[in-house]
């Protein structure tokens, strides 16, 4: 159940978000919200403009023109304000591997402003099952391990925006199954927005509350995950993303 | 600035001195060879000479201060490559901490690894080679704090360069101090270089500084017009590398280079 919330306080509010390069616009005038408590699945095929959307909304990467509201913060504004209320994990930033998983999280504690840190490092062991990992060093460790650490150090500073690029992409079914568990019931429990982009459509249809598809830079399609398939003529959610990929959809 | 975000970064150069204690070799093992090789020049020119100069104050103290320089410099630096190396640049600017915060963090960082090799060099030099190093009194305070200026400074341009370049270009970085040394008159007055040369060595505060030694030990006083003039050139130069690290830490956001930067060479 998503929480009531006014819609200056969206944990996460995209206005009209574009990026060109030159002559190449990878993203065209973007726009939209998580809510709090809701899972946003961000779709589309390689070079669709997914990770670029996310380097916008981290800070790394400028855009042309739009805005990005962190939980109502103007990120282009108050930049360390509004990056203190979201927090990521993907597949492509490992923490750093010469550090063990316990000086990881203290360090990135710290880097976020965490007071209280020994104590939230210690529910986040436990939590995560890092307990017995502490003191291994991080570019030591499996890669469900590694995601294991990456989300441990995510849920630092209790966000309340969460981007998660691809987060299962390295694990098995079984360990990829118990972090979605995990991300579902941090949306719910703690009510914190999520943005999530993955490849894995059933994993999507699984954890997603609304999904957006991307392409070239621009929206095609957004919905329920369970009802958009139907709603587009096809059998599944794999499928449509693959038409989607292939030929820009006339929606109806 | 934000005390926590600060002390985060200080304190991962710790946890990796820890974790690895090999990371104190360096920081010891040059500066002792530098001291222990001048050291015995300057004996030995000492002993050849048949002069009443006294080669080791000036020539063994010009070292110090110059490793001094270099250490600050490289201490800097190297806190910053360690996130190039452990391709952390993602994690570390998608989170609240400023360029303010981490600039100062590298900054503290490079004070208090740099500070281990200070320790190393004095103890040799005054316990091997009675080299008077406090001797100078108060210039000398002023004297290593326009060298630690000079070491920020160069420290903060070389980790801008290195942004800009790409990871590759780290090799550009250890060489630096080297090149500067011709011109930073260590060894010799300024007056013994070509006037191009003296140009170039006026642009660069640790002139200033080794020309004020040598004056404190012929007996000149307090050389104040010099440390005035470095004074200058150094707050001056601060600035722009300052300047330079945030203009192209923007277009590295702009361009999308910090979160592409874990490519060996984003040139």
């Amino acid at each position: 159940m998503m929480a009531a919330i006014s819609p200056q306080r969206f944990p996460l509010r995209v206005v009209k978000l574009r990026k060109t390069y030159r002559t190449k616009t990878a993203l065209e005038e973007l726009s939209f919200t998580v809510q709090s408590g809701e899972i946003l699945g961000l779709l589309g095929p390689n070079g669709a403009g997914k990770t670029t959307t996310i380097n916008m909304i981290l800070g790394v990467l400028e855009p042309t023109s739009g805005s990005v509201l962190i939980d109502g913060i103007d990120l282009s504004k108050q930049r360390e304000r509004a990056l203190a209320k979201t927090n990521f994990a993907a597949v492509y930033a490992a923490l750093p591997g010469n550090l063990t998983v316990k000086e990881n999280l203290r360090f990135f504690g710290l880097l976020y402003g965490i007071s209280s840190l020994r104590q939230r490092v210690e529910e986040l062991l436990t939590e995560f099952d890092l307990g017995h990992l502490r003191d291994a060093k991080c570019g030591v460790l499996s890669s469900g391990e590694q995601t294991r650490a990456a989300l441990a150090k995510a849920l630092l500073n209790r966000p309340q925006l969460l981007l998660l690029d691809e987060p299962t992409a390295s694990l098995d079914p079984s360990a990829a199954q118990l972090i979605r568990e995990k991300i579902k019931t941090l949306a719910a429990r703690d009510g914190c927005g999520i943005l999530w982009t993955s490849h894995n459509m059933n994993e999507v249809e699984e954890v997603c509350d609304r999904v957006m598809f991307l392409s070239q830079g621009r929206v095609l399609l957004e919905g329920d995950p369970k009802s958009l398939p139907q709603d587009h003529g096809s059998p599944t959610l794999e499928h449509l993303f693959i038409r989607v990929a292939r030929e820009p959809l006339v929606t109806p | 600035m934000s005390l926590r975000p600060i002390a985060g970064i200080v304190l991962r150069q710790l946890y990796l001195l820890r974790g690895s204690p090999v990371r104190v070799f360096p920081m010891v093992t040059w500066v002792a060879i530098d001291i222990v090789l001048w050291g015995f020049i300057t004996r030995y020119l000492n002993s050849v000479s048949g002069s009443s100069v006294n080669f080791i104050p000036a020539m063994l103290g010009g070292v110090l201060l110059w490793d001094f320089c270099t250490r600050i410099m490289q201490g800097v630096s190297t806190a910053f490559l360690e996130d190039v190396w452990s391709r952390n640049f993602l994690n570390l600017f998608a989170s609240p901490l400023s360029i303010s915060d981490y600039i100062a963090g590298l900054v503290i960082t490079s004070i208090l690894t740099s500070s281990v090799g200070v320790v190393v060099m004095i103890v040799l030099a005054t316990g091997v080679f009675h080299l008077q190093f406090f001797s100078m009194g108060l210039p000398l305070v002023a004297f290593m704090m326009l060298l630690f200026l000079f070491g920020i400074t160069l420290g903060i341009f070389a980790a801008g360069l290195v942004l800009r370049l790409g990871p590759a270009s780290e090799w550009l970085l250890w060489p630096l101090p080297a090149l500067l040394s011709p011109f930073a008159a260590v060894f010799y007055p300024l007056a013994t270089l070509p006037t191009w040369m003296q140009w170039i060595a006026r642009a660069l505060p640790p002139s200033y500084v080794f020309e004020g030694m040598r004056a404190q030990l012929a007996g000149g006083g307090f050389p104040l017009q010099l440390l005035l003039g470095g004074i200058a050139v150094s707050a001056a130069e601060l600035f722009l590398a300052t300047y330079f690290y945030a203009r192209v830490y923007k277009n590295a956001v702009r361009t999308g280079l910090i979160a592409r930067y874990s490519a060996e060479s984003a040139a």
